[in-house]
């Protein structure tokens, strides 16, 4: 037993490469082309800076309306009270409706049977 | 002994938790009418009759689009709060293992090198953590706990409460109730991991002395570090196998416990567990293993293949197969007398100021919701 080993001399850690390192095991793929997956991946990556970017703003908005001034210090130490963090997680949820609309609607779809297409639909008004 | 987190790195793990939100609670529904409607009704006609297993029902529920689009992103979700934690956690790890190092009370943390990794750890990473529990990426190193803790909620969303001690909560009030006026003097946590769960039960019995053991040093070194920021004193963390605990002797624990561990080991390391447990536990004794709930008769496929998606899909690969074991079975083979077997129902009990507890949470995620069985005994006096 020991308190803990000894520290060696070490490399600096290549953080970026770290960070988005992949797990072991190997990668389940859901559809069938596993290119429609990675542009999926690479979507919703870009969903979430967007919102991360969206909500910096709504600080600096807030910073702004209330003090008139704003430095990098504020946002770094800012927290939303109560209320105003409830309006932000509305807006996420708003938010993440809107990117999965497709979602939504195909899932709502389940429900409706099988629905005429407008031609389908126009073929039909055309004889009645 | 939390990470900082920048403002945008804060963000990003909110936007991961309202992600999780709107699978859980907008998208998962379509799911199941999906199986209801269209996959159900086309393996009937099929096959001529209803999927006889949770496999089948997955399998079958693997054509459907809509299954295949909730999985896709929620897998991805996954991999993106494990970049979006060690984004946070890394850039600042000098810092951490410093501050680790130095608020650790002496002989509060029993590192040994001779522990080996089991197999149960590393065939895949645990859900879907980069270097899992265990990887030394500096000396000292402490980054695969602070990255659990920093992002912890992100899955759970709050569930577990704002420390994920309510599964500790939960057992402490358990016990309570099954053994009013119960002291336990030793404790002995399995699995502890950075020890969340493990610090309610030491504040709840601030008289006993409790050990906490793990195989992987960096999620104790953290979680030393941690019991002692927040003012417990009475727990140790030691580095070593729970399959193999001889380092202490018989009968030196008046409660041995674990709290969501051993659907993370496999069936050998289970048995061994329970032999251990048995070795360990005094006359008079208490032990209770906290699981998941097991996949009972009354539980619908399309549940069951539900609740293996973590299993499957999140690296959390012995996590099926549990439910097919029989843990009575092996208690009893460990020694324990069937007539002194524990079985009931425990829930987390959260402490998080504003978010929902488990009991009055509606969402059903399948298996990420803190509602669990408890697997044990009490030992005769």
């Amino acid at each position: 037993m020991s308190e803990d080993r000894t520290s060696e001399a070490q490399e600096p850690l290549d953080v970026l490469r770290l960070t988005g390192a992949k797990a072991r095991g190997k990668r389940p793929y859901f559809f069938d082309d596993p290119d429609v997956e990675r542009v999926l991946a690479i979507t919703m990556a870009v969903a979430g800076e967007l919102a991360v970017l969206r909500q910096r703003l709504d600080t600096i908005e807030e910073l702004l309306e209330t003090r008139g001034a704003v430095t990098r210090a504020d946002i770094e130490a800012f927290e939303p009270d109560p209320a105003h963090a409830e309006r932000r997680g509305r807006w996420y949820q708003e938010y993440l409706a809107r990117i999965l609309r497709i979602v939504q609607q195909e899932s709502e779809a389940l429900d409706r049977g099988d629905e005429p297409t407008s031609e389908e639909a126009g073929a039909r008004l055309g004889k009645e | 002994m939390l990470p900082e987190t920048t403002h945008d790195q804060a963000e990003r793990y909110n936007f991961l938790s309202h992600l999780n939100r709107h699978l859980a609670a907008r998208v998962l529904p379509g799911v199941e009418r999906a199986y209801r409607n269209e996959v159900a009704p086309r393996f009937q006609a099929r096959r001529g009759r209803e999927p006889a297993d949770r496999h089948e029902a997955r399998r079958a529920l693997e054509g459907h689009s809509l299954y295949r689009t909730w999985s896709a992103l929620r897998r991805n979700t996954m991999e993106m709060r494990q970049q979006a934690g060690l984004s946070v956690v890394l850039p600042q790890l000098p810092a951490l293992v410093e501050r680790a190092r130095r608020t650790v009370p002496a002989g509060k943390l029993q590192l040994n090198d001779a522990v080996r990794t089991p197999r149960y750890l590393t065939a895949v990473d645990h859900h879907c953590m980069p270097g899992s529990y265990y990887a030394e990426r500096v000396a000292r190193d402490v980054s695969g706990a602070a990255n659990y803790d920093s992002g912890l909620f992100v899955t759970t969303g709050g569930l577990l409460g704002r420390f994920a001690d309510g599964g500790g909560h939960g057992m402490v009030a358990f016990v309570r109730k099954l053994r009013p006026g119960f002291a336990p003097r030793r404790i002995l946590d399995l699995g502890c991991g950075l020890g969340h769960n493990v610090l309610p039960v030491a504040a709840a019995f601030p008289d006993a002395r409790v050990t906490a053991v793990d195989v992987a040093a960096p999620m104790l070194r953290y979680g030393a570090a941690r019991a002692a920021s927040l003012g417990v004193g009475n727990v140790e963390f030691v580095q070593a196998d729970a399959t193999d605990l001889g380092q202490f002797e018989d009968a030196s624990f008046d409660w041995v416990q674990s709290i969501m561990f051993l659907h993370e080991t496999s069936l050998a390391a289970l048995r061994r567990i329970m032999g251990e447990s048995r070795r360990l536990v005094a006359p008079g004794g208490l032990v209770t293993h906290v699981e998941q709930p097991r996949y009972g008769v009354a539980m619908p496929f399309f549940e069951q293949a539900m609740r293996d998606w973590d299993a499957l899909y999140n690296n959390e690969p012995f996590w099926t197969k549990l439910h097919e074991i029989d843990l009575d079975g092996l208690l009893v083979a460990a020694g324990f007398d069937r007539e002194c077997l524990i079985h009931a129902g425990v829930y987390a009990i959260a402490d998080n100021g504003g978010f929902p507890d488990a009991e009055s949470e509606d969402v059903e995620d399948y298996g990420r919701k803190p509602a669990w069985r408890i697997s044990g005994a009490q030992v005769p006096a």
